[in-house]
């Protein structure tokens, strides 16, 4: 996977900075808890939530445990319906495909849809490097593209941005891409918008090639599913000749009734909305509506090596929807650029590494992002266990042990650098393993909280110097239950 | 070896831990959940779609077939539309009444052309109360995708209540997935600006919705 960043810190060093900038930190605070208000609310409507949420996390991993079948109806079903299929083994392969399809097309631009497929392999990239310009055309990605920067949000790419940033990044770039900003251009939102339909519609009314990913994949019909809200999607699809799309080959659901589970939970999970603007669902090709050709790229590019990991591979039911970002706490305050990846927040944190390796310092300290505390789980309408994988790969970190690499099974060795991490595992193993031990030193620790340092002394200094530390409750859970529940449970 | 055998056979083995007792047929997934959630008759269901679509800022009307035309005219009036899109389709009754040049759909009609259209009024295959949602399936009374997204202003008209069901896994029984398929949920939307929501980015920035009966 050649999504890293380059040169780019691991989490602790990139969370650092991003915890101590105070705009940032307040967009992201008042963005996370706007969502997440929202988002109780519209779940709370449906009374059989808890029964969607078991079937997705059910149909998804039916899929996952045939994903070979699924693979090859869903290639004869496209094929059938006129579309052509590529498979893609890597993020190189991929994109030297997408390049060669639109060289072929004898263009030089193309007008993309909002995709974290096509960020994951760098595609921009590899067709600027063939003199090819890709167009983002959702607001969000048209705001990063232009301000030379990168995604923060899965759902809302541009959430560190606020509107003076936007009002100048607009003012002084959109020249660059194609029409300028109106003169005069104010912050407000309604006007920032229009200056974004203007600049891109010129772009949507000419554009002959279109590059997309998608949502879904149905494997019984080749159909393939863009959900979205402002209508860019719907321009990229429908109005080039070509569409070109690229999607990772966990996307598939088996029937075009499994829809029915995920048109419900993905809206409401991930804009808080009953149901997005719009959903485009396209088949191969219809003539005389929408593109003539249509290629479809399934992308591996690390799934089936996450696939391979008895615990990790649940990761590969995520639909996308961002919920447990915005629940997230380490999230809020460490901002999507720390993640060194276009999968930011708690599913990033599992994600990437898996999809990438823990080989590299980056994706080695992701599975140490988060707190453990279990909002991510709760939210997520495929009912991901993220702390256990988390845990899961923290071990892998550092005891090491067998994994898949590009379809190999090797033999990982303990990570470097984390000796500190190591020790701070065999300790809390020791303790969880004998609670009486763990009740003594929490209250010892608990009682002295106001001598404790800063950083931690000895081994622990390199860990430590990377964390602030927290601050200890007055009063551990234990004690606190025995107090209030007066040993109900049992425990002496 | 090609990338196909390659992907596949990594799949196979990245399975064998898997028991294979997984029954063969398609998706036998236990579906515990809601084929609706609640089952109201015929006119609560309409007030929902009703409440729901104006809940995300379409401009909802409701009229008999009898009064179709005069309302599509005058919303057209209303709007000052000087063109309007027909689908080939589309009941030539229902735009008897109104004033503005009708634009046939053409093949050949380029983007360019279409964006210089002020109006497009098409009819919808199905529409769910639950979610307020029309959905367009690109039969001859609903034209081509890009008719209802270029021009800035969509009227549409749901027949009541052959067309109206309550929630979308009934909608999804009511498509055909062959069709090239549009859900819309109320007119084009962003709120990737601090959040607030602002319509028309893209697509149509004023969604109509008649139902008729
Ligand atoms: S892990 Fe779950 S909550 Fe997070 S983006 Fe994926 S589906 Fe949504």
């Amino acid at each position: 996977m050649s999504g890293t960043y380059l040169g780019m810190p691991a989490f602790p060093k990139a969370a650092h900075g991003a915890v101590h900038d105070s705009t940032l930190r307040g967009n992201l605070r008042h963005a996370t808890h706007t969502i997440r208000a929202k988002r109780a609310k519209a779940v709370a409507e449906v009374s059989d939530w808890a029964e969607l949420r078991e079937a997705g996390k059910r149909i998804k991993d039916h899929t996952l445990r045939h994903l070979d079948r699924y693979l090859v109806r869903l290639e004869e079903s496209v094929t059938a319906a006129g579309g052509t299929v590529h498979w893609a083994a890597d993020a190189d392969e991929a994109n030297r495909i997408v390049t060669d399809l639109v060289k072929a097309t004898g263009e030089s631009e193309v007008v993309k849809v909002k995709s974290m497929a096509t960020q994951e392999i760098g595609l921009n990239e590899a067709l600027e490097a063939e003199g090819i310009r890709a167009y983002e055309t959702d607001l969000a990605e048209l705001i990063v593209q232009l301000g030379k920067d990168r995604p923060s949000h899965i759902l809302v790419p541009a959430i560190h941005r606020n509107r003076g940033e936007i009002r100048d990044i607009f003012t002084h770039e959109m020249g660059e891409w194609g029409r300028p900003a109106p003169e005069g251009l104010t912050d407000t939102p309604a006007e920032l918008a229009e200056a974004a339909r203007l600049h891109l519609r010129e772009k949507f009314l000419r554009a002959k090639v279109g590059v997309s990913g998608a949502n879904f994949m149905v494997a019984e019909t080749g159909t393939l599913v863009v959900v979205e809200s402002e209508g860019n999607g719907r321009m990229c699809l429908t109005l080039p000749e070509t569409l070109i799309s690229v999607v990772g080959i966990e996307k598939i659901v088996p029937t075009w009734r499994d829809l029915e589970v995920f048109l419900q939970t993905l809206p409401r999970s991930s804009t808080a909305e009953r149901m997005n603007p719009y959903t485009s669902t396209w088949t191969g090709t219809t003539d005389d509506d929408g593109p003539r050709t249509f290629h479809l790229v399934l992308l591996d590019n690390g799934r089936t090596d996450t696939l391979a990991d008895e615990v990790g591979r649940q990761a590969l039911r995520c639909i996308r929807c961002s919920a447990c970002l915005n629940v997230c706490p380490v999230y809020e305050r460490a901002g999507g650029h720390a993640y060194g990846s276009v999968y930011p927040g708690p599913i990033g944190a599992i994600l990437s590494p898996q999809l990438r390796g823990v080989t590299s310092e980056i994706d080695a300290s992701l599975p140490y992002a988060s707190s453990l505390c279990g909002a991510c789980y709760e939210v997520c309408p495929v009912a991901i266990d993220i702390p256990e994988v988390l845990v899961h790969l923290r071990e892998r970190v550092v005891e090491g042990g067998e994994v898949t690499a590009q379809g190999n099974k090797v033999v990982l060795k303990p990570a470097k650098g984390h000796a500190a991490e190591r020790a701070a595992m065999r300790a809390a193993r020791w303790a969880f393993s004998r609670p009486g031990a763990l009740r003594t030193g929490q209250r010892l620790a608990s009682r002295t909280r106001r001598l404790h340092p800063r950083s931690l002394p000895g081994p622990g200094r390199a860990w430590s110097g990377t964390r602030d530390l927290p601050a200890l409750p007055a009063e551990p859970f234990r004690d606190w239950w025995q107090r209030t529940h007066g040993g109900r449970d049992g425990a002496k | 070896m090609s990338s196909r055998e390659r992907i596949l056979g990594r799949v196979r083995r990245a399975l064998a831990d898997v028991p294979a007792d997984v029954p063969s047929d398609d998706s036998p997934i236990e579906r515990g959940y809601l084929r609706a959630h609640g089952d109201s008759g015929v006119e609560e269901t309409t007030d929902l779609l009703a409440e729901n679509l104006a809940d995300y800022r379409a401009i909802v009307h409701r009229c008999t077939l009898a009064d179709l035309p005069a309302t599509i005219a005058g919303m057209l009036a209303a709007r000052g539309a000087k063109s309007v899109l027909v689908p080939p389709g589309l009941d030539r009754e229902w735009l008897s009444a109104a004033d503005a040049e009708q634009v046939a759909d053409r093949a050949e009609s380029t983007p360019h052309e279409l964006d210089q259209v002020d109006s497009v009024v098409t009819a919808c295959a199905v529409a769910v109360a639950e979610t307020g949602t029309i959905v367009l399936d690109g039969s001859p009374d609903q034209g081509r995708r890009r008719i209802t997204l270029v021009p800035d202003h969509h009227i549409c008209v749901v027949r009541v209540p052959e067309q109206v069901v309550s929630s979308v896994p009934q909608a999804l029984e009511h498509l055909d997935p062959a069709r090239p398929l549009t859900w819309i949920s109320g007119p084009s939307a962003t709120s990737d600006i601090e959040l607030d929501r602002v319509e028309g980015v893209h697509g149509p920035r004023t969604l109509e919705v008649v139902l008729v009966g």
